[in-house]
């Protein structure tokens, strides 16, 4: 039989071999995730068993005694995230708005899409430096006035800064989702007699607040898993907050401050922990928010 | 006369509207705020010297910088070339499989790799790359960056894939080229643009990092470029530099800063053209 003309066993061969190469790439992603979930889990078994339930109880960390309770960074975690995220909301909600709805177009709105972009792409590092320097005398100088104790580092100079690097993701997001409101909707209440407020409030804010709430979401996950702004002006100090003035420490920054000095295997394994915590509580976050966008966008 | 009821709704509608215009553009000061600080600190700290020298002992001043700049060049080259091939497979096997169940599982695992904070990274990786090998070295930082590259390339790519016409690729098998031809010769050259962007952007996303490379590359006062041993970088400099009680090593962080708050604003302003050059959509 003649073969086929172009016809070779080597380009099926190639072709396979490609195909393959893809299936491998995707499997890879499968196997990195899962990678990073069991050698969490596996290196914190020897503290989970040590300890159990009174680590996420515990209020002393002291490595020195032995102890380790992780209850400090959690509340110093979810305090500083959600003071940030409080502060946050403000603004990327009126910069959503403002692209998204009253000047979507035009060189204003450009300029400011620009910056909020340029706010994301500020190395983590530089912020931290730069409130070090400029945020902490600040603070300290509100607390003087207070009257709590002027540390200047701590949980309020943590969620300032945090709150500005955490403003892009809800604001771009934001900014999408409201392009998304049919203008037949908004059309509708204008032609009602509505003001712009009023179309605001009552047909566009209704009609993205799943999405803005994913938005949130998206923004709180980042918060959480910061560590080198918030490593450098929380304070590190491993007792429980008591106020937003109290310098404290997250669960990123103890990780990021002790990790190298861990000398033994319990105190590397609760440190480990700490992060399956986190990278537990962070990806739960990031994937029920994606979820909600997805369906949101596909309405 | 207006009425007054439709006088306050229309007050009330154009006050709401300036006090939003004013929130939103507020985002402006920090930014400007950090810019002016770090150009009007750092500018004074940068000499010729500045990039040729490594840091001085505590106590000396001036010295430079030398051994951050060439470990970050090298760190970031080691994880673009480790991330940009595998994400860009991954991307079209995810373009060309939508709906195959590998496929959904990938998406769900590109997530998690999305969500993961990069602290995390940085313990998973010591314990797979620095344990193992007994010392820390420059390409376990690599590749802690290269997992945080790979989602952005990942999705880019297929983002980018997807929005071609099916057409090309009919065209391509319909003149008897082999798939894997079609799709390297003819579908990812017509994505090319988005693609770059997309690389261009992790680049940019990641020259920035410190936290994964606190227990990877860990830091290293001198030059070196054996990717088998610690290595320094930038941000790493600055974190170890800013947090010193000296103010010697303050000046270095300074200049430092500089220089990388310029590197990472220029790969992004440069994805920005490339993006509007040929106008792909991210």
């Amino acid at each position: 039989m003649k073969p086929i003309k172009g016809f070779s066993l080597k380009k099926v061969r190639a072709e396979s071999a490609f195909k393959r190469t893809l299936v491998i790439m995707a499997l890879v992603m499968i196997v990195i995730a899962a990678g990073i979930f069991l050698t969490l889990l596996v290196q914190s078994l020897p503290s989970i068993k040590a300890l159990g339930g009174h680590y996420l109880s515990g209020k002393t960390w002291d490595p020195v005694s032995d102890i380790y309770g992780a209850l400090p960074f959690l509340l110093g975690t979810l305090l500083t995230s959600f003071l940030a995220l409080l502060i946050s909301i403000p603004f990327s909600y009126a910069i959503a708005i403002y692209l998204g709805e009253y000047n979507p177009k035009g060189w204003l709105s450009g300029f400011l899409k620009n910056i909020v972009e340029l706010v994301a792409a500020v190395p983590s590092v530089i912020y931290g430096f730069w409130a070090l320097v400029v945020l902490v005398p600040m603070v300290r100088a509100i607390e003087t006035k207070v009257g709590a104790a002027p540390y200047g580092v701590g949980i309020l100079t943590a969620s300032l800064v945090l709150a500005i690097m955490i403003i892009p993701y809800a604001a771009s997001l934001g900014r999408e989702l409201i392009r998304l409101v049919p203008s037949s909707l908004k059309e509708g209440a204008y032609s009602l007699g509505a003001t712009r407020y009023e179309v605001l409030k009552n047909v566009t804010l209704p009609y993205t607040k799943s999405g803005l709430f994913a938005g949130l979401l998206l923004s709180l996950g980042r918060a959480l898993g910061e560590t080198m702004a918030v490593t450098m002006v929380i304070g590190n100090t491993n007792i429980l907050p008591t106020s937003i003035f109290s310098p404290s420490n997250t669960m990123a920054s103890v990780i990021a401050n002790e990790f190298t000095e861990a000398d033994r295997t319990v105190y590397l394994s609760a440190l480990i922990e700490l992060g399956l915590v986190l990278f537990l509580v962070t990806v739960v976050i990031n994937l029920v928010g994606r979820m909600i966008i997805k369906r949101f966008t596909n309405e | 006369m207006m009425n007054p009821k439709l006088r306050y709704r229309l007050v009330k509608s154009k006050s709401v509207e300036w006090i939003i215009v004013l929130f939103a553009f507020l985002i402006t000061v920090p930014l400007i705020a950090i810019i002016f600080f770090v150009l009007k600190t750092g500018i004074s700290k940068i000499s010729w010297h500045f990039f040729t020298n490594i840091p001085k002992p505590v106590g000396e001043a001036g010295g430079g910088i030398a051994n951050a700049l060439v470990g970050s060049l090298l760190i970031v080259l080691v994880a673009a070339l480790i991330a940009v091939p595998i994400g860009i497979l991954c991307g079209i096997y995810l373009s060309e499989n939508k709906d195959s169940k590998l496929a959904s599982y990938s998406r769900l695992a590109v997530d998690v790799l999305q969500g993961t904070p990069s602290i995390v990274t940085g313990i998973v990786i010591y314990f797979w790359l620095v344990k193992p090998l007994g010392t820390f070295s420059a390409v376990s930082g690599s590749v802690a960056l290269a997992i945080m590259m790979l989602p952005i390339v990942i999705r880019s790519t297929e983002e980018t894939l997807k929005l071609l016409p099916s057409s090309l690729k009919e065209a391509g098998l319909a003149l008897g080229l082999p798939y894997h031809k079609v799709i390297l010769r003819v579908v990812v050259p017509c994505g090319f643009s988005g693609i770059l962007s997309g690389v261009m952007l992790s680049v940019a996303r990641i020259a920035g990092e410190t936290a994964p490379l606190l227990f990877t590359a860990f830091g290293n006062p001198y030059i070196s470029t054996n990717v088998l041993k610690p290595m320094q970088s930038l941000p790493l400099l600055i974190f170890n530099y800013a947090t010193s009680p000296y103010e010697e090593w303050h000046d270095l962080a300074w200049g430092a800063s500089l220089i990388l708050l310029i590197w990472v604003l220029l790969l992004n302003i440069t994805t920005k053209l490339i993006t509007r050059k040929w106008k792909v959509q991210l």
